[in-house]
């Protein structure tokens, strides 16, 4: 009886990850989920945020995957580990500060540790030949295979038939005949095949799952860099640079104000980390203070929050000043005018 | 069997399931797991995860913006 095979797939809760797991399951390969969390993953974070989004199905769309097919699902935190990616991306940049081909090699690296460690035979992808401009070049899926020490153990089941055979093919664990040979960014041979399979809801395509290809989230991360003097941040930074308006008047501080109830409910678990203000005598926003700000700074604050405010057309607002340690002071404040906030201030 | 509580207050999914997983495998079968969020989110993926790794859901409830699953390991 021959050896039951196994393969890890690297699943993302895209469509890609999802028939490239089904067409290895259809050849009898035994299949498990990894999903790495960097902590900019798009998924799940602002949809449970903000209001906006609140008549989004809150789910997880890699953990629904896994469900649709029938594998057990891993998810992996990377946070800590990521940071070299981001910080040091041998490959560079693409638009934005997505490191996307650094990105690519670390996680089937990642994928590789994890076989390994658990006794699987090979790593499976969605990947696509031509699909995206950085990492899923004809040039590039070499690159991945060969720096990530996955070599010819890494299969492209949805463009295998344009790549050389891996191991899992040479060696018949899986029949090459019974892969695919779609290349360039139309999504029509995937959205076939997903009808063959069976699959009639899947995420839809939306142009990248990670924020880091978000030309304003970039911004807000490179003008934290620069506050802090050094190219570092922490989960709780990463979060907070979703959520909210971001003013910097000057250098060392930085107001952060919530748009809407449901990221003043997220941004008031932050209080004992941060400097906090709220308008007292009117409804209003709830405001984080990151920096350094003098006393003066914070009468600055105050006057902006006020005019995210009920009370911004009003003479004076009080507004309540909150530290780390939960003390609080009232201060009274004019509301400054729109035109009194310069475009530059805002990150 | 023994009893758990796990807080993953404040932390946005995936980490309150990543802290679910993580926990689950230092547990034993049987043993109850409670899991106190904030993150209406976990509503629907902690009991995927559940079904998804073998585990059973015994329930789950919502009070005052905190979200409580308790969960039985597989």
């Amino acid at each position: 009886m021959s050896q039951q095979r196994k393969a890890v797939a690297l699943i993302s809760g895209g469509l890609d990850s999802m028939l490239a797991s089904k067409a290895i399951m259809e050849q009898g390969i035994h299949v498990e989920g990894i999903n790495f969390f960097t902590g900019f993953c798009v998924e799940g974070h602002t949809h449970a945020i903000r209001k906006q989004d609140a008549d989004k199905v809150k789910r997880n769309n890699s953990l629904w995957v896994a469900e649709q097919l029938g594998i057990k699902l891993h998810i992996i935190d990377i946070i800590e580990e990521y940071k070299q990616v981001l910080l040091n991306p041998k490959h560079g940049y693409g638009a934005n500060l997505n490191p996307c081909l650094d990105c690519k090699i670390f996680m089937v690296n990642k994928a590789k540790q994890w076989m390994q460690e658990n006794g699987f035979d090979f790593i499976i992808t969605g990947e696509v030949v031509g699909q995206r401009p950085m990492s899923q070049r004809k040039q590039t899926m070499p690159i991945v295979a060969a720096e990530s020490g996955a070599d010819d153990l890494l299969v492209r089941p949805l463009s295998a038939q344009n790549l050389p055979a891996t191991l899992p093919e040479r060696e018949g664990w899986i029949s090459r005949d019974k892969l695919f040979g779609f290349s360039g960014r139309s999504r029509k041979p995937q959205m076939t095949l997903a009808k063959e399979y069976g699959f009639t809801d899947y995420a839809q395509p939306a142009g990248g799952c990670c924020f880091l290809t978000d030309e304003a989230y970039s911004l807000k991360l490179v003008d934290l860099w620069k506050a802090r003097g050094e190219r570092d941040y922490d989960l709780d930074d990463v979060m907070l640079l979703k959520v909210g308006r971001h003013i910097r008047p000057k250098p060392h501080f930085k107001v952060i104000i919530a748009r809407e109830d449901g990221e003043a409910r997220f941004m008031s678990g932050y209080k004992k980390e941060f400097m906090s203000m709220n308008c007292a005598s009117h409804r209003g926003p709830l405001a984080l203070i990151d920096g350094t700000p003098s006393e003066d700074d914070l009468l600055q604050a105050a006057q902006i929050t006020a005019r995210y405010g009920q009370g911004r057309e009003a003479e004076q607002v009080e507004v309540t000043i909150r530290d780390r340690d939960g003390a609080e002071r009232n201060v009274f404040v004019k509301p400054l005018l729109a035109d009194e906030i310069p475009q530059e201030w805002f990150v | 069997m023994s009893a758990h509580v796990l807080n993953a207050r404040r932390l946005l999914c995936p980490l309150p399931v990543i802290r679910t997983q993580d926990k689950v495998k230092t547990l034993q079968t049987g043993d109850v797991l409670t899991v106190e969020c904030t993150d209406p989110g976990v509503m629907q993926d902690i009991p995927a995860w559940c079904r998804i790794n073998g585990h059973k859901v015994l329930e789950t409830r919502a009070v005052d913006g905190e979200y409580v699953i308790v969960l039985e390991v597989g």
